[in-house]
């Protein structure tokens, strides 16, 4: 059950999506939520949707996947929808005892839904086409001028890409202890809710224990190969923005003015 | 008399994925009560698997486990019940210890059986004892132990349930050999005390050999070979064949076979060894 956690999943392909500078991926998802945000109308919305299909079409992602992403969304659609639906002033549809359902209420409850849908899907794809270790590099390297104000940039990412590489050793771990108390007879399905976080003592407390004994031992084998963090570091691989990053880039300016122009228009 | 038996069991993790992967193949066994028997296989060959489906961790994808006769998978609680009479102790086990005293640590098995407290303090002090944790260390916490001192609390955690079937999956990786001796003597007595059935899963083939009645080769998911030590041990090649290494002493007499010495190829410890070679100088036999 652990195991289906999407988080930070990375798919490893040989797409033009998976060959992109990764600075160009973030700064197009960075495009790809403003344009989302602008959108206003039916028109624009499903002008993002087709430009939203044809970066999962060149990405080879299974849409299956991306879907299996929103799941642990599904409470928080449900509820805006369900507020929006319900708490918008407008012309009325129909109206049962404090319940009314309106013109606009739908509307923004449509709007809503695909809004975040949309929005999750595209970050999806952003971590589900790039590495982890990629996409640290490509944040630090876009965040590197906020070095002059003496941000430690080099160490926030280094700490996030340690982060995101020991989820899945973690998940492990939880596993692996869980089947050991288990074995004990420990029962973390059935009881009350305080007797059932009161069983996840015997879980959590190895698991603090063994994530502080690995970061440790990360500190002293980065220590071993004189890490001293980022000054004069240099890099085995550069990154190198290439022709089709700047293709990539001026598509997302021409979908961006698109949907501004859209919305100037009002349609 | 059987106490676990195995039916065609198989497991197949991730079904209907790419990662879709055959675990274990059709494993029948029977494991008797009172008896010592040794698992080895490559990494791989699915012995972790194959110990998890005996106290009901894992579910069989298909096939049956049956503890004493009954399905342990028939009802929830059964299943839940079947951990006290098969006590698994998992590799590196003193990861799991989460309590604040070992004496606490010890009980929370038994406590989970939900027995009285007067009981609880009885099988905490047996169990102890059966690992050889002074009762001075009851108050200490778990955490400062050595490792080895770590190793026999969680032993001992899974000891004091008194289980019918004791498996223990390479309770001696990454311990010095008087550790390891340690801990497997202990088993030794907890075998010989209580007559409890023992499934020691293990790399080191002299261990195996040394300590147990019977022997199961595991390889891709299959039980290949079962009987005991010797029997088995005498197929050096096909061993070998399947990644497996045989002991030293072993290997040795089965080169001094090939010189033409006429030793046993079914000997297994440095001690045997020696004994079969005196025998044979005393008979002034060796060219």
């Amino acid at each position: 059950m652990l195991k289906d956690i999407t988080l930070g999943q990375f798919f490893p392909g040989y797409t033009i999506v998976h060959r992109l500078d990764p600075r160009t991926k973030i700064l197009s998802v960075v495009f790809y939520i403003a344009a989302l945000f602008t959108a206003v109308s039916y028109v624009s919305y499903a002008f993002m949707f087709l430009v939203l299909c044809l970066c999962v079409g060149l990405s080879r992602i299974r849409p299956a996947a991306l879907l299996k992403g929103l799941k642990p969304l599904l409470f928080i659609l449900i509820l805006t929808s369900l507020l929006n639906l319900f708490g918008t002033q407008g012309r009325v549809i129909f109206e049962v005892w404090i319940l009314r359902i309106t013109w606009e209420g739908l509307r923004n409850a449509v709007f809503m839904t695909a809004r975040i849908m949309m929005l999750v899907c595209g970050t999806f794809l952003l971590t589900y086409t790039t590495s982890p270790l990629a996409l640290t590099d490509g944040l630090e390297q876009l965040l590197s001028p906020l070095k002059k104000l003496r941000v430690p940039i080099h160490e926030l990412s280094m700490m996030m890409s340690i982060a995101l590489r020991f989820i899945p050793t973690l998940i492990e771990e939880t596993d692996k202890i869980m089947s050991a108390q288990r074995a004990r007879g420990a029962d973390f399905e059935t009881g009350s809710l305080a007797r059932r976080a009161k069983a996840l003592l015997p879980i959590l407390v190895p698991l603090f224990v063994s994530a502080f004994r690995r970061a440790d031992e990360l500190a002293v084998a980065m220590e071993c190969r004189c890490y001293h963090g980022g000054e004069g570091r240099t890099r085995m691989k550069v990154l190198t923005m290439q022709r089709r990053d700047y293709l990539t880039l001026l598509f997302w300016f021409f979908v961006l003015a698109m949907v501004i122009v859209l919305a100037v228009f009002g349609l | 008399m059987t106490i676990l038996r195995l039916e065609n069991l198989c497991h197949v993790y991730g079904r209907g994925t790419p990662f879709e992967k055959k675990a274990l193949n059709g494993v029948s066994l029977d494991l008797l009560s009172g008896q010592y028997t040794a698992l080895i296989g490559h990494t791989g060959s699915g012995k972790s698997t194959l110990i998890q489906h005996m106290n009901g961790l894992l579910k069989p994808s298909d096939g049956r486990v049956l503890f004493e006769g009954e399905d342990i998978f028939r009802s929830k609680e059964a299943t839940h019940n079947i951990r006290f009479q098969v006590g698994l102790v998992f590799q590196y086990p003193e990861h799991q210890l989460f309590e604040e005293t070992v004496w606490r640590d010890i009980a929370f098995g038994p406590g989970n059986m939900g027995l009285r407290q007067d009981e609880i303090d009885e099988r905490v002090r047996e169990a102890a004892d059966f690992t050889g944790i002074p009762e001075e260390l009851f108050g200490a916490s778990p955490l400062e132990l050595s490792g080895g001192q770590k190793r026999r609390v969680a032993i001992a955690g899974v000891i004091a349930m008194r289980p019918r079937l004791l498996i223990l999956d390479e309770p001696t990786a990454g311990l010095d050999p008087a550790g390891c001796a340690d801990i497997l003597d202990n088993i030794d007595r907890y075998h010989r005390e209580t007559g409890a059935a023992i499934l020691l899963v293990t790399h080191s083939m002299e261990e195996a050999a040394r300590r147990a009645d019977r022997l199961l080769v595991l390889s891709e998911g299959k039980i290949v070979m079962d009987g005991l030590p010797n029997e088995v041990f005498s197929h050096a090649e096909k061993l070998r064949g399947m990644g497996l290494d045989i002991p030293a002493p072993t290997l040795l007499a089965l080169r001094l076979r090939e010189l033409g010495v006429p030793v046993s190829p079914s000997v297994f410890t440095a001690e045997q060894l020696r004994d079969e070679l005196l025998a044979l100088r005393k008979g002034d036999s060796l060219c």
